[in-house]
């Protein structure tokens, strides 16, 4: 198993956030997180690269392992690990630099490689974000000329740069227009032959077309986990039938 | 009333109030330009003053506020940016911060006279560095790090998080961040703040009172132990307590005239690198 996550309870200052979650994620696959808002699900999600870290008077418990390391151990460097799990946002944040520089910005923090790598690597990644066909020629153009799906498609060239094993995806085409949407949906098709993939959705159909496995989440508590054709065809819990359907959330 | 009319009323009035202010500012500086024009020529830009300060030129005080400039900001610009970084990326908001903010925003509420006396005491006397371009920059140093502080805090707090939080997702550490994603961007409005704290150090007499200015010195310094005279300190002495008052009024309009022209030139350089830095920096 890739991630395994075992009675992980979270808390911000007294709020209860996550209520006893066991999860298995397998590699090379892609897992959606659904569920209404405030549910844990984005909390859950930023468990796996640490970002929660940053939010100060946070509590966890439990184990959270990828590659059977904890990652939560003293021992783990928070920064190698967020190289290693990379996370693109519910809204595109490109850094105000070239394009180039966006997708370099990685390996340059992380050291890796001299300019021919570096340069290679760029290319590298925007072709398997699906963007060098539409940059190649304005590298050096400010991020910001792009539109909001070219950016969003930047953010996951720049994770994908620093060669992660898992991306972590945080609503990453809610704030994008159909087209842009749909082109985000056909990449985590294709990216999930080389890495894992977690993506935490509102939208329930987007969840049925790009997973191989939902997590139905309610008030902090993963409600249902399961193959998605069964958590959207068969659901066990009634609660998970009553949410796909529209009938709540 | 009719709100159109009422939208019409107070926008005039606002019109008139941004002329005013405006006005006021063209009469100064046209009542400056208009007495002190004359006197300004090469001489008196690269002379010495003469014959008891009412004649010859104000080069010294040029120099030595020059000086004054540099050697405070090269002081104050790396602890002011460096203290707001500490206050605004590394401490949270716990109860030393608030307390360092309360403190330096008192700071800033304290009158110039007050950082004269104590840099004469630190500086000049307790430190040993005598009546010195040096004590003087350093007690000016002092009067415009709250300043500096906060406009550059101010600047920090203004670069939303998301280019933090996606700087840290790529595996960046917190201080290449900081110097990769934080700086850059807030770059311009910290050069603001510096602008700013320029103008102040080139006016103020009252801090380099008893740390640095000197009544008259028509040699120029030769290192940071030296005393020097200075515009602002010049231009009181002249119009006050000169030999011959009445004669040197010109001279007073003219020095006036070359330190607003020192501190608008200092402006416009600080702007020009803020519109290349700006330029290169775009945010959304």
């Amino acid at each position: 198993m890739k991630i395994q996550a075992k009675n992980i309870d979270f808390y911000y200052g007294d709020f209860h956030a996550l209520k006893g979650i066991d999860m298995e994620i397998a590699q090379n696959t892609v897992t959606a997180f659904i569920g209404p808002s405030g549910c844990g699900k984005s909390t859950f999600l930023r468990l796996f690269n640490r970002m929660n870290d940053l939010i100060a008077d946070t509590h966890l418990t439990g184990e959270c392992l990828i590659d059977g390391k904890n990652i939560y151990q003293k021992s783990v460097d928070v920064d190698t690990l967020r190289k290693e799990v990379g996370m693109v946002f519910q809204k595109p944040n490109p850094f105000p630099k070239t394009i180039f520089e966006n997708v370099a910005y990685g390996l340059r923090v992380n050291d890796m490689g001299n300019r021919t790598f570096i340069e290679q690597r760029v290319e590298e990644s925007l072709k398997a974000a699906a963007l060098w066909d539409e940059v190649k020629d304005k590298l050096k153009k400010s991020a910001f000329e792009l539109s909001g799906g070219q950016q969003q498609r930047l953010c996951i060239a720049r994770a994908l740069a620093v060669s992660p094993s898992i991306l972590l995806m945080d609503e990453p085409a809610s704030a994008l227009d159909p087209i842009s949407t749909s082109k985000i949906e056909e990449l985590i098709y294709v990216l999930k032959e080389k890495y894992t993939i977690v993506i935490v959705t509102h939208n329930m159909q987007q969840a049925a077309r790009v997973s191989d496995k939902t997590g139905f989440f309610m008030l902090g508590e993963l409600v249902e986990f399961d193959d998605t054709k069964k958590i959207f065809l068969n659901p066990e819990k009634e609660q998970t039938q009553n949410y796909i359907t529209g009938r709540f959330g | 009333m009719n709100r159109r009319i009422k939208q019409r009323i107070f926008f005039t009035l606002f019109r008139i109030l941004g002329a005013l202010i405006l006005g006021i500012l063209l009469w100064i500086l046209g009542f400056i330009i208009y007495h002190g024009a004359g006197v300004i020529s090469w001489e008196f830009l690269t002379a010495a003053p003469e014959e008891g300060m009412s004649a010859g030129g104000i080069f010294p005080a040029i120099v030595g506020t020059l000086c004054l400039v540099v050697g405070s900001m090269a002081f104050a610009t790396p602890f002011g940016i460096m203290s707001a970084i500490y206050m605004n990326e590394y401490a949270g908001n716990g109860w030393i911060v608030k307390f360092i903010r309360v403190m330096t925003n008192n700071l800033s509420g304290i009158p110039s006279i007050v950082f004269g006396l104590f840099g004469m005491s630190l500086f000049v006397n307790t430190l040993h560095f005598g009546d010195s371009i040096i004590a003087g920059s350093l007690t000016l140093g002092l009067l415009i790090l709250p300043l500096i502080i906060r406009t550059t805090e101010e600047a920090l707090k203004a670069i939303p998080d998301s280019y933090r939080t996606g700087s840290y997702a790529l595996g960046a550490s917190k201080l290449q961040t900081i110097r990769r994603v934080v700086l850059p961007m807030a770059f311009p409005n910290i050069i603001t703040g510096l602008i700013l704290s320029i103008g102040r150090v080139s006016g103020e007499t009252a801090p380099i009172l008893f740390t640095v200015a000197a009544y008259f010195l028509p040699k120029l310094p030769s290192g940071i132990f030296d005393q020097v005279m200075a515009l602002p300190y010049h231009l009181y002495v002249i119009a006050t307590s000169g030999t011959d008052v009445e004669a040197s009024r010109p001279i007073a309009y003219g020095t006036a005239l070359v330190l607003i022209a020192i501190v608008l030139i200092m402006n416009l350089l600080a702007t020009a690198l803020r519109r290349y830095f700006g330029g290169k920096v775009k945010t959304n």
